[in-house]
């Protein structure tokens, strides 16, 4: 269910590093959570982030969920597909629906993150 | 009392049914500190007759039977007698906002074709359900553009109506957004485009203009959109008579529209309720404030209609909604619905000529011409010889007619000027009258 | 055994876009008494517009059978209950839209003479006192048009007093409890908001507040009766707190129906609050409005209210226009003038005794519906509840039940939903709100149905979960609506 290679925050984002490289994204529970998506809104490439602040958000029909960024960096690409089709966050999350790529400032924020083994234990907790 | 519809041995039943043996056991449990030990000073509850012969004695304290020529952002149009016969329909009155979409597609239905004939006459691509009015549309359109641009400062015309400036001030105070004013060409009424251009700077978010202007003049907005739109901000056109809108081409290079509609089949009801309304370009949609009615189908393929884009408002963005608006002027929005479908392409535009052509006749038979040579709709400015605007309306009135607005407390530079205003429901009669009581002799000569 | 309604053919009607035919009209307008002028000419070409395309053009009979039709696909206060919780759904009453429409009143021009106004501010003055005599506060302004609009009004005269004290602090603290207009109005008026949480019987916490009430607050912003209806017992208390550290107390009206003549805000400590005169006053809601938000204040506050004031000197009355203090305009003219002739129709029917019966039937309606329903539904706090009631759907949860499906099923029952989902501190919220203008009979009905559902839960979750049935249009997809707006009719 949670891959094994993304770190996870509590406030249910994924986050898959690759070298100096990551990409971003919401967990199959936060989707769920939020229902229906109907909208994303996402920051342009370039835009600096900050571990911990807000990207941007997700949108379902009554509700509004702020992501915030796992990592600190600069955004190098944003999915493109998610203006058209919202509604893949509601079928892969961790996969094609995925948010933005960065370049991360500060591998190390990593380290701090959740694994798959007590993301999971925590979402249990969290029922 | 006639609306409670219990009797007290119905009330004796429903207590019995609580364990209270009083209904004064119901409010038992509030602090003693809190609450009212005496009857409230109101004068006892009357009868319907009573009450109507209340309203028409303060009905008759008002202007009754004059011929008014007053506009300035209110506008005396013939309201269509269809229009109370649909709005006072029970199903239109009485109902709510409609969130349940199933038992509200009344209301739904007819917002959204109002939503479309907005856009149809202000040539945006959205329109949303209304805003309170005119006056409220303007700084909720100027905080719009503060969020499309990420920019801070508003550049405003002096042309646009006063109030309206003056309520923008009030919500541009509170949200550290700096508002400036630019002025108008003397000669001519229209907004002065160098002195626009040079106010602008890279952090305006937004410059508005009204047309036709406060003074009447239909202004120039694409020369003023062009100036906004090379410095990197958007063009906010107010509009506070909708009936021009019957007969003036829409500036396709506005990025939003932010108006009033009291001109369709809204009394005019000592200055509210009204309607406003923010119509957009497309790419601005998830920065409009308001309510928005959207199609869609419901489980069985049929057409039908949903508020939505919800996530916008504040039951669901709280304090980082696009406003704290929760109301849409629904109801005044239906009249004019009604009054639009009335009317229609052809009525709409006709009345507008109609407008035009009364408004052009008083001008001309009034002496000096109109203080302003730029185009006007139905309003324009008149300097009064020899007299101050207000003794003029003093002697209109012994012909029960109310005159111009003297506009020298807004506009100290032309505190000899009136605004006077003709619309279709005003007579050849009563303009030949205006014409005669301007052109009496200066009180002087009289005397001579 | 659903009484209330029974299936009935309704028209169907499509847009009048789609009604449209060139040439088509449903107006005449007199033959001009003038010349006619060229619009180019007068206007310039440029400025001219060819036709406004699209518009529609049909004909008077087709005109009124399309308003006609759609209006027969709402519910509406004069088919039967709306039990939504603080929207205070009562019976407009017809002689108010009556009154509204005389001729010297309704065409009454702001900027007429006021000497020929007198009529308009005699019913202006005599709404600003009743308000204050009902809330217990000193001044009142009717400028603001709406609940929401008085909420910012409120905020800014805050803002401005503090201001003349020197210092308009950065914060205005908010129940979790509260309605989305309240936070969302704070920052709009340039404050940050922080919220305070509910006590665990869905209290306002002096506790929580005591700790809260910094040099940087400038104000609590609380709705009492709260959004659970129950009437907040240590507000004095909390006022007290407020006052000793330099902050003020802005009471969100809302919930007025349930103190009309029983207890007077102004009594209690509050400095500032506004009034929806389209709930409490009977005012009609139109499908979503006019409104009227008048907002009252004490002494201290009375300065700084929006410009002009009506002034007395010997009979007449005036507008004052000489305010330095004030916070300037929230709109242009005075305020919505039509609905305040209805709110005062309605005080005048009433009288003050009148007011009070019908508080005391308001809170009446709603014990009742509460004592009937507590056996078949979650009651998650217990505290003794005024003029609404909160449910949870906690008990239907469990047969995967939400309280929004509930909520669609009762109309099947022939009533408008009750609120769903809020307030926020409750998990799947009902809140009802009955209003004194329902009789026993529409409340045993309302019950029933309720009860009913609450069966249908247990032995067909899944049909209440796919409710409506009887309506016009079954759930309509929100989903798509959102992902895909589409605004306006467009030409195929």
């Amino acid at each position: 269910m949670y891959p094994e290679n993304f770190r996870y925050t509590k406030e249910h984002e994924w986050v898959l590093a690759e070298g100096d490289n990551a990409t971003i994204g919401i967990t199959d529970h936060a989707q769920e959570e939020l229902g229906d998506i109907v909208y994303v809104d996402l920051p342009k490439v370039g835009a600096a982030l900050e571990q911990g602040k807000s990207l941007g958000s997700v949108e379902s029909v009554k509700a509004v969920s702020d992501v915030y960024s796992p990592v600190s960096g600069e955004v190098t690409e944003v999915n493109a597909t998610l203006a058209d089709k919202p509604e893949s966050l509601n079928t892969d999350p961790h996969g094609a629906a995925w948010l933005v790529k960065v370049k991360l400032s500060n591998p190390a924020e990593l380290a701090g993150l959740m694994s798959a083994v007590d993301y999971l234990a925590y979402v249990g907790a969290e029922k | 009392m006639r609306y409670l519809p219990k009797s007290d041995s119905e009330r004796r039943q429903m207590l019995d049914a609580c364990g209270f043996s009083s209904a004064e056991e119901l409010f038992a449990h509030l602090p003693e500190a809190v609450r009212l030990n005496r009857p409230l000073a109101l004068d006892p509850g009357i009868s319907e007759y009573e009450i109507v012969d209340y309203f028409k004695r303060r009905a008759a304290e008002n202007a009754n039977g004059y011929a008014s020529f007053l506009g300035a952002g209110v506008y005396n149009h013939y309201r269509p007698v269809l229009v109370d016969t649909v709005v006072s329909r029970g199903e239109f009155l009485t109902s709510y906002t409609p969130y349940q979409a199933e038992i509200s597609q009344g209301t739904l239905t007819a917002i959204f074709e109002f939503q479309t004939m907005l856009c149809q006459l202000t040539g945006m691509d959205v329109a949303n359900a209304s805003m309170y009015d005119g006056s409220t549309a303007v700084p909720e359109a100027a905080m719009m553009a503060v969020r499309a641009t990420g920019k801070g400062r508003v550049l405003v015309a002096r042309s646009v109506h006063p109030e309206y400036r003056e309520v923008l001030r009030t919500y541009a105070r509170n949200q550290g957004m700096p508002v400036e004013e630019f002025g108008y060409v003397a000669e001519t009424g229209s907004i002065d485009l160098e002195d626009l251009e040079r106010r602008m700077d890279p952090l305006t978010a937004a410059v508005i203009v009204q047309s036709p202007n406060f003074f009447g003049i239909v202004d120039q907005v694409k020369a003023a959109a062009r100036i906004a739109h090379r410095h990197g901000a958007l063009l906010v056109m107010v509009f506070t008579e909708a009936v021009s809108l019957g007969l003036l081409e829409p500036a396709a290079e506005a990025d939003i529209v932010a108006g009033e509609l009291q001109s369709f089949a809204i009394s005019p009801c000592y200055g509210g309720p009204f309607a406003g309304i923010i119509a957009t370009k497309e790419r601005f949609i998830r920065q409009m404030p308001g309510r928005l009615v959207g199609q869609t189908t419901d489980s069985r393929g049929n057409r039908a209609f949903c508020l939505t884009l919800s996530t916008r408002e504040q039951h669901i963005r709280r304090e980082k909604a696009t406003s704290n608006i929760c109301t849409n002027q629904a109801l005044i929005a239906l009249m004019a619905t009604v009054f639009m479908s009335v009317y229609g392409k052809r009525g709409l535009r006709e009345l507008a000529e109609q407008n035009l052509a009364k408004a052009h006749y008083l001008a001309g038979r009034m002496k000096p011409q109109p203080r302003f040579t730029g185009p006007f709709f139905n309003e324009f400015v008149t300097r009064v010889d020899g007299r101050s605007p207000e003794d003029l309306n003093k002697a209109l009135l012994k012909k029960k007619i109310i005159g111009g607005l003297p506009l020298g407390g807004h506009y100290p530079e032309l505190k000899d000027c009136m605004l006077f205003c003709a619309t279709e429901m005003s007579t050849r009669e009563a303009m030949d009258s205006v014409a005669s009581v301007l052109a009496v002799a200066k009180p002087q000569e009289v005397q001579a | 055994m659903i009484t209330k309604v029974r299936p009935h053919l309704s028209q169907n009607e499509a847009l009048l876009f789609e009604r449209s035919s060139p040439g088509k009209k449903a107006y005449q307008l007199p033959e001009l008494d003038v010349p006619a002028v060229d619009a180019a000419e007068a206007l310039g070409a440029e400025n001219v517009r060819v036709s406004i395309e699209g518009f529609p053009e049909v004909s008077e009979v087709e005109a009124i059978r399309h308003f006609t039709r759609l209006s027969t696909w709402n519910y509406a206060i004069d088919y039967g209950m709306y039990p939504l919780g603080s929207c205070t759904m009562k019976y407009n009453p017809r002689i108010n839209e009556l009154v509204a429409r005389i001729e010297g009143l309704a065409w009454a021009h702001p900027y007429q003479p006021e000497a020929l106004s007198q009529g308009c501010l005699q019913v202006m003055a005599r709404v600003e006192a009743a308000l204050a005599e009902i809330t217990g506060m000193d001044a009142v302004t009717l400028q603001p048009a709406a609940g929401a609009h008085g909420e910012l009004t409120g905020i800014l005269l805050i803002r401005a007093l503090l201001e003349k004290r020197g210092n308009p602090r950065k914060k205005i603290l908010i129940p979790d409890s509260a309605h989305g207009t309240n936070p969302a109005t704070a920052a709009i008026a340039g404050y940050a908001v922080e919220n305070i949480k509910s006590s665990d019987t869905g209290a306002l916490d002096v506790g929580a507040l005591e700790q809260l009430v910094t040099g940087d607050v400038a104000a609590l912003m609380v709705t009492n009766p709260n959004t659970l209806g129950v009437f907040e017992h240590n507000i004095i208390q909390a006022a007290e707190i407020l006052h000793r550290r330099g902050a003020l107390l802005y009471m969100d009206g809302a919930n007025m129906n349930a103190l009309v003549g029983i207890a007077r805000p102004g009594d209690f400590g509050v400095d500032v609050m506004h009034l929806n005169l389209h709930k409490t006053f009977s005012t009609p809601h139109g499908g979503g409005g006019p409104g009227s938000g008048p907002v009252a204040v004490k002494k201290a506050l009375e300065p700084f209210l929006p410009t002009p004031r009506l002034r007395r000197s010997g009979k007449k009355l005036a507008w004052d226009y000489k305010r330095k203090h004030s916070i300037g305009r929230v709109r242009a003219f005075y305020g919505n003038f039509g609905v305040l002739v209805r709110a005062l129709a309605y005080i005048l029917a009433h009288g003050g005794d009148g007011l009070r019966n019908a508080t005391v039937d308001a809170v009446m309606n709603a014990v009742y519906i509460r004592k009937k329903l507590e056996p078949h539904f979650d009651l998650p706090y217990p505290s003794p509840n005024l003029h609404e009631v909160v449910f949870s759907d906690k008990r239907q949860e469990a047969h995967g039940v939400r309280t929004g499906d509930l909520a669609k099923r009762l109309i099947d029952y022939g009533f408008h939903p009750y609120t769903v989902s809020f307030p926020m501190i409750v998990h799947g919220a009902l809140m009802i709100e009955p209003t004194e203008t329902e009789s026993k009979l529409e409340l045993d009905q309302f019950i029933e149905a309720m009860i009913s559902i609450a069966g249908e839960v247990e032995s067909d979750p899944q049909m209440v979960k796919n409710a409506p049935y009887g309506t016009r249009t079954s759930r309509v997809d929100e989903v798509t609506a959102a992902r895909k707006p589409v605004l306006r009719w467009k030409p195929q």
